[in-house]
C-alpha cells in the first residue's frame, strides 16, 4: 500500500514570509503590510490575543495550584506559553557546558510575558572602547531615528537623564516609586549607585500617535499580557494590527523545518510542519526573513542544507550559531523592618519596572569589561502561591510585636500574625549585565537526534568565563552594600565562589543573541549591517540574532529598531528592483 | 483610548469572559477552588487543563492523612478575630492538590504525618489526631522551631516546615486570605505614588520623585 506522504504547496507567491511573530518578526511584518507588501507570517505556536486570552485580573484562587510555576516557568498567570522545557522539543548540551533555552510557542512570542524594560544601547554598546568586546558594523547615531520611532510608535515612559551611554527617548511620564523603592533609592544613592525612573513599554498616557490601545490603569500584571493593549506586545501592538491592513496572513501552528533555495541558492519559499495535523507545507516567497528567536533562527539556517548551500544557508561563515550570549544574571534578597506592619493600599503600580540602576562605574576601577545594571523588586504584591515561604526562617531577625525576641518558625496566632506583619517588607535586587559573546559559546545542529517533527534538534555548548565571574561577584557586593545602606536584613544566603556567586546559568535570562551576528567582512559575520544574509540576498534575519554583542540593556527595544531599519531596508532594495 | 475608554473596554470584556463576576464572588473557598478545575478559563492551554481535571480526579492521601493535615493546618493557622482558619480557607483540599501537582511532595508528606504518627504511638499509644489537644501542641512545639529542635526531631522539623509552607500558601491566597492580608490591588484604578499620610510616616518629602 501507499502511504499518502506530500508535501501540500501553496500556489501563491508571497512578497515576505515572516518566520516567528515576535518583536523581530512582529515589526517586519507591521512595516512591510503597512508598506503594501503581501507578507505571510508563520508561528510555530497557537494564535495568541491579549484581548481575549490574558489571564490578567485573577485572583490567586482561580488558579488551582494558587499560580505555582508548575507547568509555567513563571506561575499560573503568567502569558508565556512553553519555557525552558517543551514536551516533544528537546535540546542537548555539551558536556561540562549549560544552556538553558526558553521559547514560547505562541503568536507575539516571548513579548507576551517579558518585563517591558525598554533600554537603548548605547554609542559605547554599539562601538565599545574597553578593548575586549567586538564593534558593531553600524553606530548608534544610525540606530537613533529607529529607536525615537519605536518609542513614538509603541509608547514608553521615563525620564531624560543625559547619561552617556543609556541614551534618552522621547518618553511618557513614568510611574512613581513604591515606598520600598524609595528606601531602595535612598540606600543605592547611600552606597554610590545611582537609582533613576524606570523605562517601559507601558501606556501612562494617551498619544494621538497610538490608536487602539488602552492606556495602563495600573494592575501591575504585564505579565500576563494586557487586555487593553495597555502594554507592548507583539501580538497586541504589531501582528493583530498589521493584519488589519489585509496585507498580513498569519499561519499558527506552523513549525518551520528549512528555507527552500533554488539552484543559484536564492531563497524561494519555506516548509513547514503543521503542529494540529502533522502534514508537511510549503510556502513560496520572493523574501525570506526569519525571526524566530536567535537560536531558533539559527537552527532554521543549519537545517536549510543544499548543494548552494552545505553548511546551511547564509553559513558560507560558518558562524552561524556561534558567538552566542545571553545576559549575566544574580539577584539578592532581603527585608525592610522599617516596612513591618506597614500600612495597606494598592501600591501594584505598572507591571514594568519603577526605578533602576543604569551602570555607573568606571570599568578600569572594577576589573571586567562593560557592566550590568539593577532592576528592583518587592513590596505588598498579589499573593500568591509561596509567597509567605520566607517569613518562618526570618520571623527571629527582629523582636516580636511586643518587644520581646522570639525564636525563627513557630505556629498558631503569633506564626499568623508574623504574615501579615511581614507582608510587603520585603525587597530584591537583580543585576542583568553584558555576557561576552565569544566564538567558543554556541549553538549547532546535535547529529545524533530529532524532535518530535523530525527536525535535528539544537546542542548548545556555553561555559561562563572570568569576566562574568567577575561581575556577579561585584554584583553580590553591591547589593550587600545597598541591603545595608537601606538597613534592610538579608534573607538569601549571600552567595560564594564556590557558586559563581549566583550567576544564573546562561539562558535563564532569556537574552539569547548573537547566532546570526551582522558585520562589514562575510568572512567574520553571518549578516550584513542591514541583517541580510551575506550568501542569500533575500534571507534577512530580524531577532536577536544579528546582535554582535548585546549592551547590558534588555535586547526587546534593540530588536525592534534593527527590525524596523532591516524591513525598511527590505524596501527601499524592491523598490530599486522594480526600477 | 484615554483610561476611561480603557476600563470601558475592560468592563465589556470582563461581562463576556467573567473577570469581574468571579472577582466577586463570595462564600465557600473549596467550592471556589473546585470550580477553578472544573471551569477552563480563557488563555488556559488544552494540555493544562486536561491535567487540572486530571489531577481533581486522583486521590492520594486518605481519610486519616487528611484528618490528620487539617488538624496540623488549623494549628498552624488558627482563626482568630481577624479571621477564620485553615480549614475554614479549604487548605486541606489545597494541599491534597498541591502535593498531586508536585509530586516531588507526595512522600515527605506522607512520610511525615506517619512520622508524627509513630511519635504519638510511642509516646501516648495513640495517633496523633487522637491525641489531646495539649498533646499534640506539645508535640508541634519540638519541631516548630529549627534552631531549638533537638537533633533526633530534625525530621519532624523538616516535615513541619513543608506543612508550615504549604497552609499559609493555602490560606493567604484564598478569598479569606487575602482579605486578612489586606492585599489592596487587583483592580482597575491610578497609580500617584505613596499616599502622603505614608510619605510622612516613613520619613520622606511628599513633592519629590524619589521622596
Amino acid at each position: 500500500m501507499m502511504t499518502n506522504y506530500q508535501i501540500k504547496e501553496s500556489p501563491e507567491v508571497y512578497d515576505a514570509i515572516v518566520v516567528g511573530s515576535g518583536a523581530g518578526g512582529g515589526m517586519a511584518g507591521y512595516i512591510l503590510a503597512h508598506a503594501g507588501l503581501k507578507v505571510l507570517m508563520l508561528e510555530a505556536g497557537p494564535f495568541f490575543d491579549p484581548a481575549k486570552d490574558a489571564l490578567q485580573l485573577r485572583m490567586p484562587w482561580e488558579s488551582p495550584r494558587r499560580g505555582a510555576s508548575t507547568t509555567r516557568p513563571f506561575g499560573d498567570f503568567d502569558a508565556a506559553f512553553g519555557g525552558w522545557q517543551l514536551e516533544g522539543e528537546p535540546y542537548t548540551t555539551v558536556k561540562g557546558t549549560e544552556f538553558e533555552w526558553f521559547r514560547a510557542r505562541m503568536l507575539g512570542g516571548r513579548t507576551n510575558h517579558w518585563g517591558r524594560i525598554s533600554l537603548r544601547m548605547g554609542p559605547d554598546d554599539f562601538k565599545p572602547t574597553d578593548g575586549e568586546t567586538e564593534a558593531w558594523p553600524i553606530t548608534y547615531d544610525e540606530v537613533k531615528p529607529f529607536y525615537d520611532r519605536v518609542d513614538r510608535m509603541i509608547g514608553i515612559y521615563g525620564t531624560v537623564e543625559g547619561i552617556r551611554n543609556e541614551p534618552d527617548g522621547i518618553f511618557m511620564k513614568p510611574p512613581k516609586p513604591r515606598l520600598n523603592e524609595l528606601y531602595i533609592a535612598k540606600g543605592a544613592r547611600k552606597a554610590g549607585v545611582p537609582v533613576i525612573p524606570g523605562r517601559g513599554s507601558v501606556l501612562t498616557e494617551a498619544s494621538p500617535e497610538i490608536k487602539g490601545r488602552g492606556v495602563c490603569f495600573y494592575c501591575g500584571q504585564c505579565g500576563r499580557a494586557c487586555k487593553v493593549y495597555g502594554d507592548f506586545s507583539s501580538s497586541s501592538c504589531l501582528v493583530i494590527p498589521a493584519m488589519k491592513t489585509g496585507n498580513l496572513k498569519v499561519i499558527d501552528n506552523a513549525m518551520v523545518r528549512e528555507v527552500l533555495t533554488n539552484e543559484e541558492g536564492i531563497a524561494i519559499g519555506v516548509s513547514y510542519v503543521s503542529t494540529t495535523d502533522m502534514q508537511e507545507y510549503a510556502v513560496k516567497g520572493k523574501t525570506v526573513i526569519l525571526g524566530a528567536s536567535a537560536c531558533e533562527s539559527a537552527r532554521i539556517m543549519l537545517n536549510s542544507k543544499s548543494k548552494a548551500h552545505p553548511g546551511g544557508v547564509g553559513n558560507s561563515s560558518g558562524l552561524v550559531g556561534k558567538y552566542l550570549h545571553d545576559s549575566t544574571g544574580a539577584s539578592l534578597s532581603g527585608f525592610l523592618p522599617q516596612l513591618l506592619d506597614r500600612k495597606r493600599y494598592n501600591e501594584d503600580g505598572v507591571g514594568s519596572v519603577h526605578i533602576y540602576s543604569p551602570w555607573w562605574e568606571d570599568n578600569k576601577k572594577v576589573g571586567f569589561p562593560r557592566g550590568y545594571h539593577i532592576e528592583y523588586g518587592g513590596g505588598m504584591r498579589m499573593p500568591s502561591y509561596g509567597f509567605t515561604n520566607w517569613i518562618p526562617s526570618v520571623n527571629d531577625k527582629v523582636k516580636g510585636p511586643d518587644g520581646q525576641a522570639r525564636d525563627k518558625g513557630g505556629y498558631g496566632a503569633s506564626l499568623k500574625q508574623d504574615y501579615r506583619r511581614f507582608y510587603g517588607a520585603n525587597v530584591g535586587m537583580a543585576g542583568r549585565g553584558t555576557a561576552l559573546a565569544r566564538k567558543d559559546n554556541y549553538c549547532e545542529i546535535d547529529p545524533n537526534k530529532v524532535d518530535k517533527f523530525g527536525i535535528p534538534v539544537l546542542r548548545f555548548h556555553y561555559k561562563w568565563a572570568n569576566e562574568e565571574i567577575a561581575q556577579a561577584k561585584h554584583m553580590q557586593e553591591t547589593f550587600q552594600s545597598i541591603m545595608h545602606e537601606m538597613g534592610a536584613i538579608i534573607t538569601s544566603t549571600i552567595p560564594g565562589a564556590d557558586t559563581l556567586y549566583g550567576l544564573e546559568a546562561p539562558g535563564k535570562i532569556i537574552h539569547e543573541g548573537g547566532t546570526t551576528r551582522m558585520g562589514n567582512d562575510p568572512k567574520s559575520s553571518v549578516l550584513n549591517k542591514w541583517g541580510q544574509a551575506h550568501d542569500c540576498k533575500n534571507l534577512y534575519v530580524v531577532d536577536a540574532g544579528p546582535f554582535v554583542q548585546q549592551g547590558d540593556k534588555n535586547l526587546t527595544w534593540t530588536i525592534l529598531a534593527l527590525s524596523m531599519r532591516t524591513a525598511e531596508y527590505i524596501l527601499e532594495e524592491k523598490k530599486k528592483l522594480n526600477g | 483610548m484615554n483610561r476611561r475608554d480603557s476600563l470601558k473596554a475592560l468592563g465589556l470584556m470582563a461581562a463576556g469572559s467573567g473577570i469581574l463576576a468571579s472577582s466577586c464572588q463570595t462564600g465557600d473557598t473549596n467550592k471556589e477552588g473546585a470550580k477553578a478545575v472544573s471551569d477552563k478559563l480563557p488563555g488556559v492551554q488544552d494540555f493544562e487543563h486536561e491535567r487540572n481535571l486530571a489531577l481533581a480526579e486522583e486521590k492520594f492521601f486518605d481519610a486519616h492523612e487528611m484528618a490528620t493535615i487539617t488538624v496540623l493546618a488549623d494549628i498552624i493557622i488558627p482563626k482568630d478575630e481577624t479571621s477564620g482558619s485553615a480549614s475554614d480557607a479549604g487548605v486541606p483540599a489545597f494541599i491534597e492538590f498541591m502535593v498531586k501537582d508536585l509530586p516531588d511532595n507526595k512522600l515527605p508528606m506522607r512520610g511525615g504525618l506517619k512520622w508524627l504518627d509513630i511519635q504519638m504511638q510511642k509516646r501516648h499509644g495513640k495517633s496523633f489526631v487522637d491525641c489531646q489537644a495539649e498533646q499534640q501542641l506539645a508535640l508541634v512545639d519540638e519541631i516548630a522551631y529549627p534552631d531549638k529542635a533537638k537533633p533526633e526531631m530534625q525530621q519532624g522539623v523538616a516535615f513541619f516546615s513543608l506543612m508550615r509552607n504549604f497552609t499559609a500558601s493555602g490560606f493567604f491566597t484564598s478569598e479569606i486570605g487575602v482579605k486578612d492580608i489586606g492585599y489592596a490591588g487587583n483592580k482597575p484604578g491610578v497609580w500617584n505614588g505613596v499616599p502622603e499620610d505614608v510619605l510622612k510616616a516613613h520619613g520622606f518629602e511628599v513633592g519629590p520623585f524619589f521622596g
